[in-house]
């Protein structure tokens, strides 16, 4: 099916973006933090942002699910489109829009006052599922997805705050995969875990990416380099507004990039 | 480098003598003033157990007042109606503070707009203000329109008191709610209202529960906002729209009695209150500590 298709391009229908981002800017309070981001997030790809501190890839990342509609300074430019559906364009309600998006976050931040079941289908019964059935087939099948149901399956009503901090991780990905999201978006999911958690969720991403389209920031070039297809680097301009320096195949990002900046910053030499 | 730290080590050294005094000093301090300040609370509970506690049975519980005479001064039957009167009365303002109280603290924490500092300002100065004129607006604005006195009044005017040590505790407990647990929320895909309702309440429970039993724990105590709206009953009543008691008014009556066996009741009265607020102020921090440890 479509991930036997390479990445040769012929097959344009099949391989149609997921998420396309045009002239994308993000300013809070008048300051620019990003502007004219322009870049495809490929179907069943992993696309990573990387880049120094500051530039601004948390805050891209927070646009494409309009997360950012919560801090009242923050104003969003340019088009993200999600499909062919406008994200910012009203195309969508934004409750809609967020369970096609789900987000995993770069602390793990389980719901305290739940067990661990109960987190799971948390995103389920926000939107209103009920039945129990349906509630309970979500779990274990989200659970097994995030590589997590083997050790819980015999606590699930335990509080989530039992787990350690990698298994609180896979929690909060269970979570976001239990809606069924279309894309899924990573905030440096792994930097406040060990490493064995870290490959853990890093080989979990290479399985997901078969039923979800990933966005990754991550400060960790080998992660960016072992995990993700395509790269966006992005770089902090003479006001410190961050842009998008190159966007290419994580194979051209690492081995001949075109912009020297991103050779620079991929060799370490600033950042 | 090397200079520096002897430096530093050095100093600390020579410092550390007296900030020992120092700090033996504030502590001799803090500890007669904790003693200063329980001295006058031993007294009332040592008086109120040696004075009280002999009248306290279960017939002075559950049994309604009777009218002592001259001649069988000692019977003068229980409280049992005030203690159903103070039920019905801080029951049904809790009914009201509550919401009212939680909605505000809601408000008070998502919002910094003018209106919510101006609502701050008005339930601090609500919580300074002398008990009684919640009693004087509830007799203008209920006793007036229900052309009586009732126990709904008393409610009314215990909730206005309550009101504003809720909102406090739930602003304060709302406000610590983590900003990640609400951004994983919405990025669900949930509605505000249901985030509020789902993560956030529950994760503040504990704080607004605590708030709660100390508001009810300062009510149940109140004379002064029930003394012109509550009216007068020597019957058990559950009806709220009829005239009722409460034991602090009972203490209130008695105190002043005519018979020593009424003035020995006011003791037994007082000292079923302080249980009641005790135990209280208890399973406010019972719950406090024990929610939190669930949680973490
Ligand atoms: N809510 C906000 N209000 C004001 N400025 C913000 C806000 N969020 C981010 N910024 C600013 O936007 C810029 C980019 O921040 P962002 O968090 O996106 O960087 P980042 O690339 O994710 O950095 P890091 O690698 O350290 O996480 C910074 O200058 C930051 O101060
Ligand atoms: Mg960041």
């Amino acid at each position: 099916m479509e991930q036997n298709i390479s990445t040769g391009g012929s097959t344009a229908v099949l391989t149609a973006p997921a998420m396309r981002l045009r002239q994308v800017g993000v300013a809070f309070a008048g300051r620019t933090a990003v502007r004219n981001v322009t870049f495809n997030v490929d179907e069943n790809k992993v696309t990573s942002l990387i880049g120094p501190s500051g530039s601004g890839k948390t805050t891209l990342l927070r646009s494409l699910n309009r997360l950012h509609d919560l801090t009242k300074t923050a104003v969003v430019t340019g088009d993200i489109y999600l499909r062919d559906l406008n994200v910012y364009g009203g195309d969508l309600p934004t409750t809609l829009l967020r369970s096609r998006i789900g987000m995993v976050f770069q602390r793990p931040n389980p719901f305290p006052t739940m067990s661990i079941y109960d987190n799971v289908v948390s995103g389920l019964r926000f939107n209103g599922i009920k039945d129990r059935a349906l509630l309970d087939e979500a779990a274990e099948s989200a659970l097994i997805s995030a590589a997590l149901w083997d050790s819980v399956k015999g606590r699930l009503k335990a509080h989530a705050s039992t787990l350690s901090g990698g298994e609180q991780q896979r929690l909060c990905i269970a979570r976001a995969l239990a809606v069924e999201p279309e894309v899924l978006l990573m905030d440096e999911p792994t930097s406040s875990l060990d490493p064995v958690s870290t490959q853990r969720i890093e080989e979990l991403m290479t399985e997901l990416k078969q039923r979800v389209t990933i966005v990754i920031v991550t400060h960790n070039m080998q992660q960016a380099a072992r995990v993700s297809d395509n790269c966006a680097f992005l770089l902090m301009a003479e006001d410190r507004a961050g842009e998008l320096i190159e966007f290419a195949t994580t194979e051209k990002i690492f081995h001949n990039p075109d912009d020297p900046r991103t050779l620079d910053y991929i060799q370490g030499r600033f950042g | 480098m090397v200079e520096r730290r002897r430096t530093v080590h050095d100093i600390a050294s020579r410092k550390l003598r007296g900030r020992k005094i120092r700090s033996s000093i504030y502590i001799g301090f803090i500890v007669s003033a904790i003693v200063v300040a329980l001295i006058p609370l031993g007294f009332i509970v040592v008086a109120l157990l040696v004075k009280g506690a002999h009248v306290i049975s279960a017939t002075f519980l559950t049994a309604t007042p009777v009218q002592p005479t001259l001649f069988d001064q000692d019977n003068i039957g229980g409280i049992g109606n005030a203690i159903v009167g103070s039920l019905v009365v801080d029951g049904i303002a809790a009914l009201m503070a509550v919401p009212m109280g939680v909605v505000i603290g809601l408000y008070l924490s998502e919002r910094s707009t003018r209106t919510a500092t101006i609502l701050r300002s008005v339930s601090e100065i609500m919580t300074g203000l002398p008990s009684i004129l919640f009693g004087v607006f509830s007799y203008i604005y209920i006793v007036t329109w229900m052309r009586g006195y009732s126990a709904f009044a008393a409610s009314v005017a215990l909730a206005l008191l309550m009101t504003p040590v809720i909102s406090k505790a739930a602003e304060t407990a709302l406000r610590d709610v983590p900003l990640s647990l609400k951004e994983a929320g919405l990025a669900l895909g949930a509605r505000q209202s249901t985030v509020t309702l789902k993560v956030i309440l529950p994760y503040a429970f504990p704080g607004v529960f605590t708030g709660v039993l100390l508001a009810l724990a300062r009510a149940v105590g109140e004379t002064a906002p029930l003394l012109f709206v509550i009216g007068a009953s020597i019957i058990y009543d559950w009806n709220p729209a009829h005239p009722s008691t409460a034991m602090p008014l009972m203490i209130f009556n008695y105190a002043g009695s005519f018979y020593e066996s009424q003035q020995a009741a006011a003791w037994g009265v007082a000292l079923t209150l302080v249980v009641i607020v005790f135990a209280l102020n208890l399973a406010a921090r019972f719950v406090a500590a024990r929610m939190r440890r669930e949680q973490y």
